[in-house]
């Protein structure tokens, strides 16, 4: 179930109701936000918390904390590489792409690397 | 050719004592710019929410509005969405600080540095999946952005922090199935052992609502009894709030495919070892850890600053005395860059450099230029030779009175209390409103409802008395 957005709190208030979404895509798909939302809350509202997969390890990866220090929520955005979702505000238009497991020098992935290395040390 | 200012003063960082700062020295006429990397102004006060002694809210966002609309109502240019990425001692005629972001470089007679606290992680198997985030990541996407991070989460590690965020979670209706400690390893240090935890815990008793905590708190002392006390804890965790409390449950591993799917917990002896054959797993599509809190200090750093390490203030903190000065020049500091304390220590501390950046401006470029305070676009202002002349201070927007005292020496380290014939806008001397600030930090302290760490007001003491 999508958890979505919380729309009314009983101390901070109902959520300001605002009929200018703002459109953009994320690899590609149409999604929308609402105005001053980060990429990152706009795609968690949807239920997209994978947003990017390691370079390394393929790993799908999301926000861990949130607030630009941990750089865990890295996507491309118009081109730009190492946009921190979780700081920037959606802009009409934008195409945010999500970054994919990058090819491995020589051939080897990280997990064989690590099969190696276990095995030397026995 | 001189070297243009963009601003008299530079903070970085506009949380509550970098607003506040900003806020009081623009009030003496100083041109200040305040950077953010942050979307809105607030830092980490927008996501604040809980209800004081007297039973009023503390609500962060209103009180981040008030200080931001403060701030720019004394002329502070607040610039969001800007990250420094370097920072160097300005050389050449003009001393000063350049500060380099990625909106282009910024050039300051002083700088502040107020760029709070972050969070410690700790590393639990399975916290890359999706849907496992800080508890400080799920306290800003609820009350700030207003999206749910899940149906069911579990929060991992059992600090203040975490039981404050665990309220503000379910005051926003979001499910958290238990509250469990993190896995035994290096990394997580007391934070594994159930007596140790339980111990902290009891310093926080006055703001529980269970008996047993409340009771809990009269055994403080005495080790055995705490061990007692911990032995009748049930397995099941105590509720709070309707979320089970489970201070003899640790996590094992996060588990899911793609994302979070549930938590492998086993039930731990006191001392912290698992007890063999009780594992089971709970479902949650999220996960919150909750690590200390720790000075952000990176950009002190980076200045060349000395450090001191604090354990009760939250690890390293940059030397400063009590008027925010650190041993470079023109560089201070304020708020949890400090050791982490509470926001109204910091709002408190804000002031505090606030008065001290005015009187050194004061004491070393005489009273603020008006041709600065015109420049509404809040561009270069205030160049070398306009400060050092010092004419155009008469008017009536200049608020201050008496004559610049040119041959003064820096007044960091050592100097004595600074010439009582700067006077502001009030009449008061600002050395006088400058004691009156550093009270009001002591007085904040002293009513913080939650201390992070025990024996802060001991070891402020004593690292201010140190640097007299």
């Amino acid at each position: 179930m999508k958890p979505g957005r919380i729309r009314e709190h009983p101390i901070l208030g109902p959520l300001a109701a605002s009929s200018a979404e703002i459109a953009f895509t994320f690899d590609g798909v149409s999604c929308s936000a609402l105005p001053g939302e980060s990429i990152a809350a706009a795609l968690l509202a949807e239920g997209v918390r994978r947003l990017r997969d390691h370079e390394a390890s393929g790993t799908p990866r999301g926000i861990y904390c949130n607030i630009g220090h941990c750089m865990e929520c890295r996507v491309t955005v118009n081109d730009t590489i190492g946009v921190r979702a979780c700081l920037t505000p959606v802009a009409e238009g934008m195409d945010v792409r999500s970054g994919r497991r990058l090819p491995a020098p020589f051939g080897h992935s990280p997990d064989e690397d690590q099969g190696r290395l276990e095995r030397t040390e026995r | 050719m001189s070297e243009r200012f963009s601003a008299d003063i530079l903070v970085v960082g506009a949380g509550p004592a970098g607003l506040c700062a900003a806020a009081e020295a623009a009030q003496y006429g100083w041109k200040v710019t305040v950077l953010d990397e942050y979307m809105r102004p607030g830092g980490r006060l927008l996501g604040q929410l809980h209800q004081e002694r007297g039973g009023n809210w503390w609500n962060g966002i209103q009180e981040a509005k008030r200080l931001a609309d403060s701030a720019t109502r004394a002329g502070v240019e607040v610039r969001t969405g800007v990250s420094v990425t370097g920072l160097e001692q300005a050389s050449g005629v003009a001393e000063g600080w350049d500060v380099w972001t990625d909106s282009g470089r910024f050039r300051g007679r002083q700088l502040l540095l107020a760029t709070g606290a972050a969070e410690s992680a700790i590393p639990v198997p399975g916290w890359t999946l999706p849907g496992v985030m800080s508890i400080g990541a799920a306290q800003v996407m609820t009350n700030v952005q207003r999206v749910r991070v899940g149906n069911r989460g579990v929060v991992i590690g059992m600090s203040v922090l975490a039981m404050a965020i665990l309220s503000e979670l379910r005051l926003a209706g979001i499910e958290i199935a238990a509250v469990v400690l993190p896995p035994r390893h290096p990394l997580s240090g007391d934070a594994s052992i159930p007596s140790q935890v339980f111990a902290s815990l009891l310093r926080f008793a006055h703001l529980a609502p269970r008996p047993l905590f409340r009771m809990g708190a009269r055994l403080v002392q005495p080790s055995v009894l705490r061990k007692l006390a911990l032995a009748g804890y049930p397995k099941r965790g105590l509720k709070l709030m309707g979320t089970p409390l489970q201070l003899r449950r640790t996590a094992l591993e996060i588990i899911g495919d793609g994302g979070v799917e549930g938590v492998r917990v086993a039930d731990v002896q006191p001392n912290g070892s698992a007890i063999p054959g009780s594992e089971r797993v709970v479902e949650a599509d999220f996960v919150c850890i909750a690590g200390g809190l720790y000075p952000l200090v990176e950009l002190a750093a980076v200045a060349g600053c000395p450090f001191r390490y604090i354990p009760q203030l939250g690890g390293h903190v940059p030397e400063h005395d009590e008027r925010m000065r650190t041993p470079l020049p023109r560089l201070f500091v304020a708020g949890n860059i400090t050791g982490v304390e509470s926001a109204k220590v910091a709002i408190a501390q804000g002031r505090v450099a606030g008065l001290s950046m005015a009187m050194s401006m004061n004491e070393a470029y005489g009273s603020a230029s008006v041709e600065g305070r015109r420049d509404s676009r809040g561009a270069e202002l205030l160049d070398g030779e306009n400060a050092l002349r010092g004419t155009a201070s008469l008017e009536s927007t200049n608020v201050l009175r008496g004559a610049a005292s040119f041959e003064s020496e820096n007044a960091f380290r050592g100097a004595a209390p600074l010439n009582e014939k700067y006077a502001a806008r009030d009449g008061a001397p600002l050395e006088e409103k400058l004691q009156t600030a550093l009270e009001a930090v002591k007085q904040a302290r002293r009513e913080a409802l939650i201390q992070f760490q025990p024996g802060i007001v001991e070891v402020r003491q004593e690292m201010y008395a140190k640097s007299r």
